[in-house]
């Protein structure tokens, strides 16, 4: 087992190491002068040659790559343009909004997602199951800003019922600025709940096939025991993973929705940056947000070994 | 797209049929399509033409869908952007797939490619896909090309996951030891034995794909940084009626509710075709 703990984060290491290779092609993926790009058409060529010489760009690539990842790992992403201040600063202030955003939207597909799926797993076929079913396909279907502005526009700006956007004021407190998160949290747990109910009902499913199942309730054990102890075990270890990989689909959720919301995070300043055309801010997004995503399944695969004891590595 | 070369078999569009929910949705999508494909044709108005004076007329009126900000036909704009979209949705379907084969067949066949390419994989899809394909347009740039570019980009990995996994079974199997025994080229092997036993998984995912990228371009084009903003788009059309959210909500209504159910009935069609073509598939993909 340590030895498989081991590996993993070998391998991990190497996608990380993928991940800041990834994130350096694709600025230099960029046609013509990435300085000049990023200027703008009003720039001189002695300020895109400044600019070059202060970005590194005029040194020979493999150098350029040795000191990106050299930085990198040291933790120093370089500097945004717009800002004019390490990406990571940058980063760390639009954080709050994000995680919160997309914690609390987990939450709420969890809390939904999880006990349906399970029921309409049971109650296989019936009107309920297929009603679910259905809805969570239109769910998936629907774009996440699309249901994000009808509701703004229902529910906040007619109803009153949550604030429209933003995220307070500069002295807005911490339970304000939550506050400013419950319907973009909603909408974004609606369409993560589309996916955990479809993952939760067929792994439920699965489980719920097998043989000693049956042989719980044969011995005459309860329906919810069956159920709640027997099948809900084993149903985990696929649960646990798609909770991890919506963490993927939860970032992409937060682009969009603090769009639609003007909530400052880490979306709306990765939409501005390329609107802005900030280089740097874009690739240390890439990059940061990418070795959460490895991060987290691995801590995913790792609570495997917790959850079900069958798991040797 | 990729499921024409299978549809010539009876045996699946019947089956496909025989499901309600299935049946509908292609007939739906079907619609769609045709719509899209014939819009100078059935467009009751040029899509760019102005009309200051129809500014917002309401729908049902003097026009079908109403008239947007600049008192453009809205029903001739969701027509001609639907056009952008399937097209975004197709071509990313079709350059992922070609691509995502190719690689998944090299990792899968050469053990020795396997551990670095399938790295590649697991390092591509750690990015969330929005936030790869804004940054990837951000640097090809808007036109529809580089959209369908950057979105290939974003979902060839998905594909050639499935390859790959399906290549390293199907290439142990007794068959492809005869075709290797008889002498046949490595090339010929993965072409005329592995292909054709992938191509149900493919197709499946390829809908998918089609779907996703059909999603994503709508993002894409509500954050501003997809097609440029001119080309009306479902997506760019609802980021303009947003403005006008408070007076005249039909402007995100249409294109929202257009993109949605082009999305639903192409789910639907690849949950319909992955259980038509191999039901084990519904529990490993």
């Amino acid at each position: 087992m340590k030895l498989y703990i081991l590996k993993r984060l070998v391998g991990m290491v190497v996608v990380v190491f993928l991940v800041l290779t990834i994130a350096f092609v694709i600025v230099r993926l960029a046609p013509g002068d990435p300085a000049a790009l990023m200027l703008g058409p009003d720039a001189t060529p002695a300020d895109a040659a400044e600019l070059r010489a202060r970005l590194g760009l005029d040194r020979p690539i493999p150098v350029q790559y040795l000191t990106f990842i050299v930085n990198a790992l040291q933790g120093d992403l370089g500097q945004s343009l717009f800002f004019n201040r390490p990406v990571l600063s940058v980063l760390a202030e639009r954080v709050e909004p994000t995680a919160f955003l997309a914690l609390f939207s987990l939450a709420i597909s969890v809390v939904i997602a999880l006990p349906l799926g399970i029921f309409v797993a049971y109650r296989r076929g019936s009107f309920l199951d297929q009603s679910a079913v259905s809805v969570a396909m239109l769910a998936a279907s629907v774009p996440s800003f699309w249901t994000g502005l009808v509701l703004q526009r229902y529910l906040a700006t007619d109803l009153g019922w949550f604030p429209a956007s933003g995220y307070g004021g500069p002295d807005a407190t911490f339970l304000d600025r939550m506050g400013y998160l419950m319907l973009p949290s909603i909408v974004l747990g609606i369409v993560n709940s589309a996916l955990i109910l479809r993952f939760t009902r067929a792994s439920m499913l699965d489980v719920l096939g097998e043989d000693y199942i049956r042989t719980a309730r044969s011995k005459g054990m309860t329906e919810g025991r069956v159920v709640l102890r027997h099948a809900m075990k084993n149903a985990a270890i696929p649960i646990v993973t798609v909770v991890g990989l919506t963490f993927a689909l939860l970032v992409s959720g937060a682009v969009v929705t603090e769009r639609v919301f003007n909530i400052p995070g880490m979306g709306n300043l990765v939409v501005g940056a390329v609107l802005r055309r900030d280089y740097p801010v874009i690739q240390g997004t890439l990059v940061v947000v990418a070795t959460l995503y490895i991060l987290i399944n691995l801590a995913v695969d790792l609570l495997y070994l917790v959850i079900d004891k069958r798991v040797r590595y | 797209m990729a499921a024409a070369s299978i549809s010539d078999d009876p045996g699946l569009l019947r089956t496909l049929a025989e499901r309600r929910s299935v049946l509908i949705a292609m007939l739906v999508f079907g619609l769609i399509l045709a719509a899209a494909i014939l819009a100078p044709l059935i467009a009751p108005a040029d899509p760019a033409k102005m009309a200051v004076r129809a500014r917002l007329s309401p729908p049902f009126g003097d026009y079908l869908l109403g008239a947007d900000a600049f008192g453009r036909d809205v029903a001739s704009r969701l027509l001609y952007a639907g056009r952008v979209s399937l097209l975004i949705g197709v071509g990313t379907a079709l350059v992922a797939t070609v691509a995502g084969i190719a690689i998944g067949l090299l990792a899968g066949f050469f053990s020795r490619l396997d551990a670095p390419l399938s790295r590649l994989i697991d390092a591509m899809m750690a990015f969330p896909d929005i936030l790869l394909a804004i940054s990837l347009v951000a640097i090809f740039g808007g036109s529809i090309a580089n959209v369908i570019l950057a979105l290939s980009i974003v979902y060839t990995p998905r594909i050639a996951r499935i390859v790959r996994a399906a290549t390293l079974v199907i290439r142990e199997l007794p068959f492809v030891e005869a075709a290797r025994a008889l002498g046949t080229g490595n090339l010929s092997i993965m072409t005329l034995h592995i292909l054709p036993n992938i191509v149900s998984p493919v197709t499946v995912q390829a809908t998918f794909i089609f779907a996703y990228a059909m999603l994503a371009e709508a993002g894409l084009s509500f954050l501003g940084v997809g097609v440029d903003p001119s080309i009306p788009t479902w997506g760019t059309m609802v980021n303009e009626g947003r403005q006008y959210i408070d007076q005249a909500a039909f402007l995100i209504f249409f294109p929202g509710i257009a993109v949605s159910v082009a999305v639903l009935s192409l789910q639907l069609i690849g949950d319909g075709l992955r259980d038509a073509l191999d039901p084990r598939l519904a529990k490993e993909l």
